[in-house]
């Protein structure tokens, strides 16, 4: 990438509401406030406001998408995406994205301060869900002066996000594009969302999550990370990323040392997450995504998208198996059977769930064509 | 086969088959229309420039799905016709288009039956393989026959069920439809089509037939 289409360095701001006593009303019952949320803006807004996209992270995540990064930030995640001339032009396009409510990059989550008692939340956190994150969206959508945005767009659970605006906020949404991505958690990927909440909780520093300003439970988010890591890849990328090729040795050490490069990497995934990522958010975001279900309460995606209002782009990946093609192909059917304009592409590729961060020619285009017709359509 | 080229007002070169022409005239404006293997979408956008159709289409192809979105059309899918419709209520679009692909799909008549059970009126076009000229390879030369709409060699074509107009006529009478409007089509020098009216399964290499579900 050339420094010449970086959007170039870029400030994350912060934006506070839901003071008490004006809390905010969780899905769990509960009221949260204040809330912050960090979020990171690039290009500039139109005058008549009307070409705003809103970009929406994934699992781990962060307001930070594009450009350089300053300090200890973490790097962009979709910089591929998002700059002058890219699919996401922000030479055209407002784009916004802020960290999710319950997260740990500047958002208010489980390692904020609670006001009330001056001490991190913890698990005293309320539970949020997918929607949760997004009326917190609204809330800086609305401080932005922005009554309708152009696009929603995200990956994942990012996608998950975007299919929530659309429920929920159906007047404010012009075009959606969720990719990889499905209306509801399959038990598969509930199972393997436990069994990474199971090893956080089982390390010993953990205590219950009370471990700010002691030792963080590393050994057990390390785990959380390397298992999801796997749901990520594809059998057929990791075989040609790593084979059974062995990690700075010749032969077997009949140990239980790393011999192999995969292990090799997953350790290495593991820890370095450990060090920008808090345990408890791990939690409470994989938590949200497991609540994720469309289908509810009408009992069903096609009666639940009866509101909707947007125009769509789904994307899945063929070698994805943890968000599979046909959980797409089900939220395209509810499209379809609401009338509304939607485009589904299954994009041939071996990189599993992971294709949606990674640089593909065939993503690049199918986003920038859609927006470039969408954007003659409306203007 | 030529193809006609064509440059709609927003400045895309749109390629029309010559029997895409004549589709278009057959569909009224303003109508939904679905084309079945609508490759890249160039009938769909001619369809939706000239009769301002609700255009939708279903392709197998990724890199089809890309063209249509560059041309700007809204609702195309990435998908298998030997899968059937099963996301479209009955009826509920005016014209079901599957213009030569029939001979392609493993199972000709579910898809016939899911087009009928899906569209008011189903258009659907193919080469004719009675023509003298696949008749008198066969009867002459001994060997598999071959033209300009079906330039394939036996080993590598994806032409798995050729048919005759004769033919589709049972065929149609099978499937429980009835037959609208037949067009046998010859296909001239310069890749304009006529109407064969003399012994079309003759003499005609093409045809479109407009068939509708028996109620």
């Amino acid at each position: 990438m050339t420094q010449s289409n970086s959007v170039g360095p870029v400030e994350t701001k912060y934006f506070t509401f839901a003071e008490p006593p004006n809390e905010m009303q969780l899905d769990c019952g509960r009221k949260l406030g204040p809330i912050t949320l960090a979020y990171e803006t690039y290009g500039e807004l139109n005058a008549d406001r009307s070409n705003a996209i809103l970009v929406l992270h994934a699992l781990s995540g962060s307001a930070h998408v594009a450009g350089p990064s300053q300090g200890d930030q973490d790097p962009p995640w979709w910089d591929i995406m998002v700059g002058p001339g890219k699919a996401l032009d922000t030479d055209k396009y407002f784009v916004i994205c802020s960290n999710v409510l319950g997260g740990c990059k500047g958002s208010t989550g489980p390692s904020s301060i609670n006001p009330a008692t001056g001490r991190p939340y913890a698990l005293s956190f309320p539970v949020v869900t997918i929607s949760d994150m997004v009326n917190a969206q609204k809330h800086l959508i609305d401080h932005l002066g922005i009554e309708s945005l152009f696009c929603v767009i995200g990956g994942s659970m990012g996608g998950m996000q975007a299919l929530q605006w659309c429920v929920s906020y159906p007047d404010m949404v012009k075009l959606a594009i969720p990719i990889a991505t499905t209306s509801r958690l399959s038990a598969q990927a509930i199972a393997f969302d436990e069994v990474g909440r199971q090893a956080i909780m089982a390390d010993p520093d953990w205590m219950g999550g009370e471990y700010y300003g002691k030792t963080v439970p590393r050994r057990g988010l390390a785990i959380a990370r390397m298992i999801g890591h796997i749901t990520y890849l594809s059998e057929e990328s990791m075989h040609r990323k790593f084979g059974r090729a062995l990690q700075d040795k010749a032969e077997y050490g009949y140990d239980f040392v790393t011999d192999f490069q995969v292990e090799s990497y997953l350790r290495y995934k593991g820890d370095h997450f450990v060090k920008r990522f808090d345990a408890n958010s791990y939690l409470y975001i994989t938590k949200a995504m497991d609540y994720f279900d469309l289908t509810q309460p009408t009992g069903s995606l096609k009666d639940t998208f009866k509101v909707v209002k947007a125009k769509f782009l789904v994307i899945s990946f063929s070698s994805d198996w943890l968000f599979p093609t046909h959980q797409s192909k089900e939220i395209v059917s509810a499209c379809r059977y609401n009338n509304l304009d939607v485009i589904f592409t299954e994009i041939q590729t071996d990189h599993g769930h992971d294709a949606f961060l990674l640089e593909s020619e065939q993503l690049t285009r199918l986003i920038s064509n859609f927006l470039e017709h969408g954007w003659r359509r409306i203007h | 086969m030529s193809l006609e080229e064509i440059c709609t007002q927003d400045g895309i070169i749109l390629r029309l088959a010559p029997e895409h022409k004549l589709i278009i005239d057959l569909i009224e404006e303003g109508t939904r229309v679905l084309d079945l293997g609508c490759g890249e979408g160039d009938l769909l956008k001619a369809l939706k420039d000239r009769k301002g159709v609700r255009a939708e289409g279903i392709d197998l192809s990724e890199e089809c799905i890309q063209a249509c979105v560059e041309k700007g059309l809204l609702n195309v899918h990435h998908g298998d016709l030997d899968e059937g419709l099963a996301d479209y209520a009955d009826q509920s679009v005016d014209y079901v288009i599957l213009t030569n692909t029939i001979q392609v799909l493993h199972r000709p008549l579910f898809l016939i039956k899911e087009m009928a059970r899906v569209g008011k009126k189903c258009i659907i076009s193919f080469p004719n393989f009675g023509h003298w000229s696949i008749r008198f390879q066969l009867m002459f030369k001994g060997r598999m026959p071959k033209n300009s709409r079906l330039p394939y060699e036996w080993y590598d074509t994806p032409n798995i069920h050729l048919t005759t107009i004769a033919d589709f006529y049972d065929f149609c009478r099978v499937a429980n439809l009835r037959v609208l409007k037949v067009l046998p089509l010859r296909t001239a020098g310069d890749g304009q089509c006529k109407i064969v009216r003399f012994l079309p399964n003759f003499f005609a290499d093409a045809a479109i037939f407009v068939v509708e579900a028996t109620r």
